[in-house]
């Protein structure tokens, strides 16, 4: 009469993968929709067919491997995977764009490991390097905001042109603030100067500048991390120590050499770090699973950001640093574990000298 | 004393929904007693009790019926007065289902005492030596589920220098009601056991912890503490496994128990309500432990009660009491749902160590395929022993045990926090489970291989020694020959010697 016997417990939490692609996917829709608004037609035609190639090779590969589609389908990992690169690219970067890199997230970044949970790195950041790489032009051509419904937006036809025609814009493009300061600096010109014309950091927390689909919010992507945080479903301590690493190293730059180097302000609120903090560098699968471990991890990360982007040749350096410390995690793990209850770090039985104790170890 | 004491904190650790509502308001009644009881010889750890009645002999209730044997083991009591059917096998409250040796005792329905049965006026007058006897022969073992013999646990005091006793009244798997209902009903008899093992302990400090969900059993223990100084309850944050004996007394002391160690190691004895009532049980009234609490609940339970239960009582009788099944259950459990064993029928006894009956609907039990793991590291967060469960179960899954003993497996507790919290439904607990148990088969065989190796030695030696004894009597016995005919040679020659002056005296 009872179904198979099965080991204890027997009960369980409410809890599924597909919940916590639910609830992230959910902390990333005001930022997301933001983005779509603020860019327009291109942004949601490259926006929908990156996620539709995403989980398109999801599919492609999972039946190739035998795998159970449906229910690993519906795990929402491909799905949160492109997501997460459609908001790392150009807004109004041509369609192929989208769908090469679903393929090398999909493809290269993940099936070939094995499938969910057997990554080394992050999918979404794998496709945005090779794609960086590959096609620099394509990736590096930014555009001004121009929110949906405004005289300067392109319309829907316009915007099928866009993404799909090939048709050039050249009249709206602008440099992202990284890459237009970084330009400056590299022909010698001082910090403010650079910064004054482009960087207001109340449009870069709200994210009316150019730049990524969705980096651009600094403030809604804070608060949907922030409410993960809260939900438990990510920890705090890797967007903590990636911010708090690049804050803290920022600020001591900027006090050495305030006319070379940009205060804490600028690079917490550009670029992709809010994103990177609480989206990117928190992906389980790459990260560590101790809290030293991860602290160590967003540590790391946070400072490669700050190093590639004052040192670097690239102006942003967020997928690269995540990237290599993906590649870390291993080692992290191996060494940054949990002290086991009743021993020391070095593993042996606690000692109470001052018990009369009939010998530690029974 | 209801002191606002300090407590510490514990890693880890979940926050299951502790349904404690189906059953808490329910009172302790009897079960009514059944037309036959099975009690089985090994209802504690240790060596299994050995027989003292015949078939067909009439028994009183608390009578001995199967003696303790050896030093790790308890006696067995009658647990009514009645006839002894039958000595033989019957399955046991085992997920193994297998048989075990077992007394049917037929119920006479006159529940009549053994006239021998006394308690002591004053316990407190007693050697704690005497009071850890009269524990031990009334076959107290510990109650929450562990049954290792209590009296046992008494004699720590010979080999380690204690200062605490804590009762643990935490109480922290989900659903079960027993303790937190005999700590409502009974305080006075729970507090007075608990006295009188300190007693035995040579202890004089109590720390009896009790969950936060069970505010009215920290009421009535606080009122029965009043009058003691040393005596305090305290109100644990309701977090499993806050029960783990030693997670519990960091809660309490601050101290981690040394790895693989006992927590006597750090001056404390733990022990648990329901046991501290039945040594009241046994040393005031001389009553041996023949009965218990056990919580029958769960949402496919009609009528969630909480009875007392004679020892031998099947699961079946208790199930009909409180009104059957009201849906197909898809889970039967003996215990809690965090660490107790499934059930595989109905037929099987309550034993000493039962506190729960559970029967679960598919909804309690949210059990799903398991999905692969994405390293979501909640099972890191949420183990209280600072392990690290996925990787562990990785290491057992690839079949490499001795790496998994190397992340800590045999310091895994198997609380099933892990388990309970994994996202992927991954029976993480079964892989521990399953490679504690292939280590110790691994053991056995290697004991059993060195027994042999040693086995073989042992007649290679004999043997040898057999034949050298046999060379060096062989040799012996030549040497002997040699020599008498040696001997005899020389006889003869002494003889013809001596006979050729004969032969010249006759000539």
């Amino acid at each position: 009469m009872n179904p198979p016997l099965s080991a204890s417990p027997h009960a369980h939490a409410p809890v599924s993968i597909g919940r916590i692609m639910a609830l992230v996917m959910l902390a990333l829709l005001p930022a997301t929709l933001f983005g779509l608004y603020q860019f327009g037609w291109p942004a949601i035609f490259l926006f929908v067919v990156t996620v539709g190639a995403t989980v398109g090779f999801e599919a492609l590969a999972l039946v190739a491997a035998g795998m159970p589609l449906r229910a690993r389908l519906m795990d929402g990992s491909a799905l949160l995977t492109g997501w997460l690169l459609a908001m790392t690219l150009p807004p109004w970067a041509p369609w192929w764009i989208g769908v090469v890199g679903g393929a090398l997230a999909v493809l290269l970044g993940k099936q070939v490991f094995g499938g969910i949970g057997q990554n080394l790195f992050n999918p979404a950041m794998v496709a945005r390097v090779a794609l960086l790489i590959s096609f620099p032009l394509e990736m590096t051509r930014w555009v001004m905001p121009s929110p949906m419904f405004s005289g300067a937006a392109p319309g829907f036809l316009e915007g099928l042109a866009i993404t799909f025609g090939g048709q050039t814009y050249d009249a709206l493009t602008g440099a992202s603030i990284l890459g237009h300061l970084s330009t400056e600096l590299g022909q010698g010109v001082a910090l403010d100067a650079a910064l004054s014309s482009v960087f207001d950091p109340f449009s870069a927390l709200l994210g009316a500048v150019p730049g990524s689909l969705g980096e651009t919010s600094a403030l809604l992507l804070a608060a949907g991390g922030a409410w993960l945080v809260y939900k438990g479903v990510s920890g705090w301590e890797i967007p903590v120590a990636v911010l708090g690493t690049i804050a803290l190293l920022a600020t001591a730059m900027h006090l050495i050499d305030p006319a070379q180097y940009a205060p804490a302000q600028f690079h917490m609120l550009t670029g992709a770090t809010v994103l990177a903090a609480f989206f990117i560098a928190t992906d389980p699968v790459t990260s560590p699973v101790s809290r030293q471990g991860q602290l160590l991890f967003g540590a790391g990360v946070g400072a490669l950001i700050y190093l590639i982007r004052t040192w670097g040749g690239y102006p942003e350096g967020a997928a690269f640093a995540v990237l290599l410390m993906n590649a870390a995690t291993p080692m992290i793990d191996h060494y940054l574990k949990p002290r086991i209850y009743g021993r020391d770090r070095r593993g042996k039985p606690l000692e109470y000298p001052e018990l009369p104790a009939n010998g530690g170890e029974r | 004393m209801s002191a606002k004491p300090k407590l510490f904190r514990i890693r880890g650790g979940v926050h299951p929904d502790d349904r404690k509502a189906l059953a808490m308001d329910a009172p302790i009644e009897d079960l009514p007693m059944p037309a036959l009881l099975h009690i089985p010889l090994q209802q504690h750890i240790g060596a299994a009790a050995n027989p003292v009645v015949q078939r067909r002999q009439q028994v009183l209730k608390g009578e001995l019926i199967a003696h303790a044997q050896g030093a790790v083991s308890a006696p067995i009591h009658a647990p009514t007065s009645g006839r002894i059917a039958g000595l033989g096998l019957y399955p046991a409250n085992h997920p193994s289902g297998l048989n075990l040796r077992t007394i049917t005792l037929q119920p006479d329905g006159e529940d009549r005492w053994h006239p021998e049965i006394a308690g002591v006026d004053d316990p407190f007058a007693l050697a704690p030596e005497e009071i850890a006897r009269r524990v031990a022969d009334a076959g107290v073992v510990g109650m929450g589920g562990a049954t290792f013999p209590s009296a046992v646990k008494l004699s720590l005091r010979n080999r380690y220098s204690l200062h605490t006793l804590v009762i643990n009244g935490a109480e922290c798997e989900p659903y079960l009601t027993c303790d937190d209902r005999l700590m409502r009903e009974q305080p006075d008899a729970v507090l007075d056991g608990a006295r009188i093992m300190a007693r035995g302990l040579g202890v004089e400090r109590i720390l009896i912890g009790i969950e936060g969900n069970k505010p009215r059993a920290i009421a009535a223990l606080q009122r029965a503490a009043a009058p003691f100084k040393r005596i305090q309850v305290l109100r644990l944050p309701m977090r499993y496994p806050m029960g783990s004996e030693k997670h519990l007394v960091q809660a309490l002391t601050g101290k981690e128990t040394p790895a693989r160690g006992l927590t006597a190691e750090i001056g404390v004895v733990v022990h648990n309500p329901a046991t501290a009532f039945a040594v009241h049980e046994a040393l005031r009234l001389g009553r041996p432990l023949i009965s218990r609490v056990v919580a029958v609940t769960g949402q496919a339970i009609t009528r969630p009660r909480n009875l007392r239960v004679p020892l031998g009582a099947k699961v079946e009788a208790l199930v009909d009491h409180c009104g059957g099944f009201s849906e197909e259950p898809a889970k039967l459990i003996s215990g809690g749902p965090m660490m107790g064993q499934p059930l595989r029928e109905l037929r099987v006894p309550i034993m000493k160590g039962s506190n729960g009956v559970l029967a679960l609907t598919a909804t309690e039990t949210n059990q799903h395929r398991p999905a692969p793991c994405i390293r979501c590291a909640t099972c890191v967060g949420a183990c209280p022993c600072g392990l690290v469960p996925l990787t562990m179960a990785a290491h057992v899954r690839s079949g490499d045990l001795d790496g998994a003993v190397g992340q800590g497996l045999m310091d895994c507790i198997g609380c099933g926090s892990c388990a309970y919290v994994c996202p992927a439904h991954i029976p993480l607990v079964q892989f521990f489970n399953h490679a504690k148990g292939e280590l110790a088969a691994r053991g056995r065989a290697m004991q059993k291989q060195i027994e042999t190796k040693r086995l073989a030695e042992a007649r290679t030696a004999r043997l040898e020694a057999q034949k050298r004894a046999k060379r060096e009597a062989m040799a012996r016995r030549k040497a002997e020959q040699a020599a008498q005919k040696a001997k005899q040679k020389a006889r003869a020659q002494a003889a013809a010697k001596a006979k050729k002056p004969e032969v010249a005296e006759a000539s």
